[in-house]
């Protein structure tokens, strides 16, 4: 099949599961309450799995590596404890009182700022070593995590069952006003991304190669660092930390299209990951009427495809 | 014309490279000798601008920092030896890349013929469709000059380009060499460890030793016992068959 055909073919099936997402169990009682909330609840998943698809692929190639996903850096962790922070230091009711729009501009702003305060910090050496960063990011991470778990023994039972509903990620109470300034902040970073295509390209080739054709490699990796950064800060605070899915649906798109082409990659990635989510926000409400979160079960296949690609490959 | 001007690499308080002041002819074959640890990657690093340097590079009488990315891309070509490229590319698709700089991603039919020579000079065509995780490493190997090649640079830099290559592709890579320079006008910088592969193809030879320059001057001026001596300290004995010299250094 033509690279394109494929994409038709999963467009299709996008197309065909948001259909079913949108009108499954629609009567002319319910429609006028159900169908704007459904409506809103694709539009975030629609968001969220676009941005995790598209940051996840530009990762693997800026760091050329197939099997880590932006979700090392620590950003998910980094979110965690900021919500347990501000629990612990100001209590349940301010978290629960606090303006939703505060909460996520607060999240989205201090994950933004870190990951570019390491960026800076690291790329203004000589040389930049890309796997320092990472390394460093991952470090960053477990010190959010024992952090943030410190914080959880210390609080009130009640206030700690506040924190834990924002450790999974969940479509269910997306709020509007967020969703649109996500999407202004989403569509902003995905624009200046597309127009990198043909570089991440040559990129895929390592910086060796990719100098020796003229691409100044390390101001573009930055760059595409940055664009990353925003992208996952945006859809964790908005859903919740989901980034695994990015490993799931990256590495499927590249056995799928079997190419080095980003602007296949990337589109096809993207689909993927709304089959996935909009498949999978189908089942937990349809089929496990909401018992388990989406992340869990995206986390549970995501987690056996990891296993699968690592016996596979052999090799990290 | 290349031409450093005190060029040098500091780590620290070690020096790996200091104070290079040579000039790369037009349209010669050069080459860098000297023992591991000589300084001659780094040189070739700095030149091609893949690493930060002291001192200055000047291509044709203009700083390298001078130039922007894409016309230096038109202008000059480096080869490392170590590539790991993990992407899923075939053979045709890499030596494409090599028209990158000129035409972006969208080949018009003069790209097409570029890279369809690229093939054929390097004896690809068998190999032209194989995705290049299939290939052996002196397969690949050759599949990058080819890339470079399609690059169609005036100046061109490689990195120990034999290395994995048996002797018939060795000796076929050398000749290409040298027919690049002599019919097309090409400058080519080699660094290379096999003494006999300097001194039978290279016009001008560079030897350096512990980061510091030597000599350089011809082959028949560099490639002398004594000369050698100092690059390696080791005792070479020089034959010379039919105008060439070589290098016994096995016994």
């Amino acid at each position: 099949m033509k690279p394109g055909k494929k994409l038709l073919v999963l467009l299709l099936i996008v197309i065909g599961l948001a259909l079913l997402f949108l009108l499954w169990g629609l009567n002319e009682k319910n429609w006028d309450y159900n169908l704007p909330r459904r409506i809103i609840k694709l539009a975030a998943i629609s968001l969220t799995g676009s941005a995790i698809a598209f940051s996840t692929v530009m990762f693997q190639t800026v760091v050329g590596n197939r099997i880590l996903t932006p979700g090392v850096m620590g950003l998910d962790s980094l979110y965690l404890f900021i919500q347990t922070l501000v629990v612990f230091l100001l209590g349940a009711n301010t978290l629960a009182l606090m303006s939703k729009t505060t909460d996520y501009l607060l999240s989205v702003g201090i994950m933004t700022g870190f990951s570019l305060l390491l960026y800076r910090f690291m790329f203004n050496r000589e040389r930049t070593r890309l796997f320092e960063v990472i390394l460093i990011g991952m470090v960053f991470g477990i010190l959010f995590n024992s952090l943030a778990t410190f914080m959880e023994v210390l609080i009130d039972p009640n206030e700690f069952s506040v924190v834990q509903g924002r450790f999974f990620a969940s479509f269910n109470n997306v709020n509007t006003k967020l969703l649109g300034i996500s999407a202004v902040l989403a569509f902003g970073a995905g624009a200046a991304g597309l127009t990198r295509l043909k570089k991440l390209d040559v990129m895929s080739l390592g910086r060796e190669i990719a100098i020796n054709l003229g691409i100044d490699y390390d101001r573009e990796a930055r760059n595409c660092m940055i664009l990353i950064s925003i992208l996952i800060a945006v859809s964790t605070a908005l859903v919740g930390p989901i980034s695994f899915l990015g490993l799931l649906v990256a590495n499927l798109a590249r056995q799928l299209f079997q190419t080095y082409r980003h602007d296949l990659l990337i589109p096809g990635a993207v689909l993927l990951s709304l089959i996935a989510l909009i498949g999978g926000q189908f089942l937990v409400e349809r089929v496990y009427s909401f018992s388990t979160p989406i992340s869990v079960l995206v986390n549970f296949v995501g987690g056996i495809y990891f296993l699968f690609l690592l016996v596979k490959e052999g090799r990290l | 014309m290349i031409r450093t001007k005190n060029v040098g690499k500091h780590y620290g308080e070690k020096a790996a490279l200091a104070d290079i002041s040579i000039e790369i002819p037009k349209h010669t074959l050069t080459t860098f000798i000297g023992a591991n640890g000589a300084g001659k990657s780094t040189l070739l690093s700095i030149v091609s601008r893949l690493m930060k340097g002291e001192g200055e590079v000047l291509l044709e009488d203009k700083p390298l920092s001078a130039y922007k990315n894409r016309e230096l891309a038109k202008k000059l070509s480096i080869l490392r030896q170590t590539n790991h490229i993990s992407v899923r590319l075939t053979v045709r698709e890499l030596i494409g890349f090599g028209r990158y700089p000129h035409s972006r991603s969208r080949l018009n039919k003069q790209d097409e013929q570029i890279i369809q020579a690229a093939i054929h000079r390097m004896a690809l065509e068998p190999l032209a469709n194989s995705f290049i995780d299939q290939l052996s490493g002196g397969e690949l190997q050759r599949a990058l000059i080819a890339m470079v090649i399609a690059q169609d640079t005036e100046y061109i830099l490689f990195d120990e380009p034999l290395n994995n290559l048996d002797m018939k592709h060795a000796v076929e890579i050398m000749r290409l060499f040298r027919k690049l320079v002599d019919e097309e006008g090409k400058t080519i910088v080699l660094v290379l460890h096999d003494l006999n592969f300097a001194s039978g193809y290279s016009d001008h030879i560079v030897s350096l030793k512990n980061g510091r320059f030597l000599r350089q001057g011809t082959a028949q001026e560099i490639i002398t016992p004594d000369s050698l001596r100092e690059v390696y300290d080791m005792d070479i004995d020089i034959r010379e068959i039919d105008g060439t010299r070589f290098c016994v250094y096995f016994k």
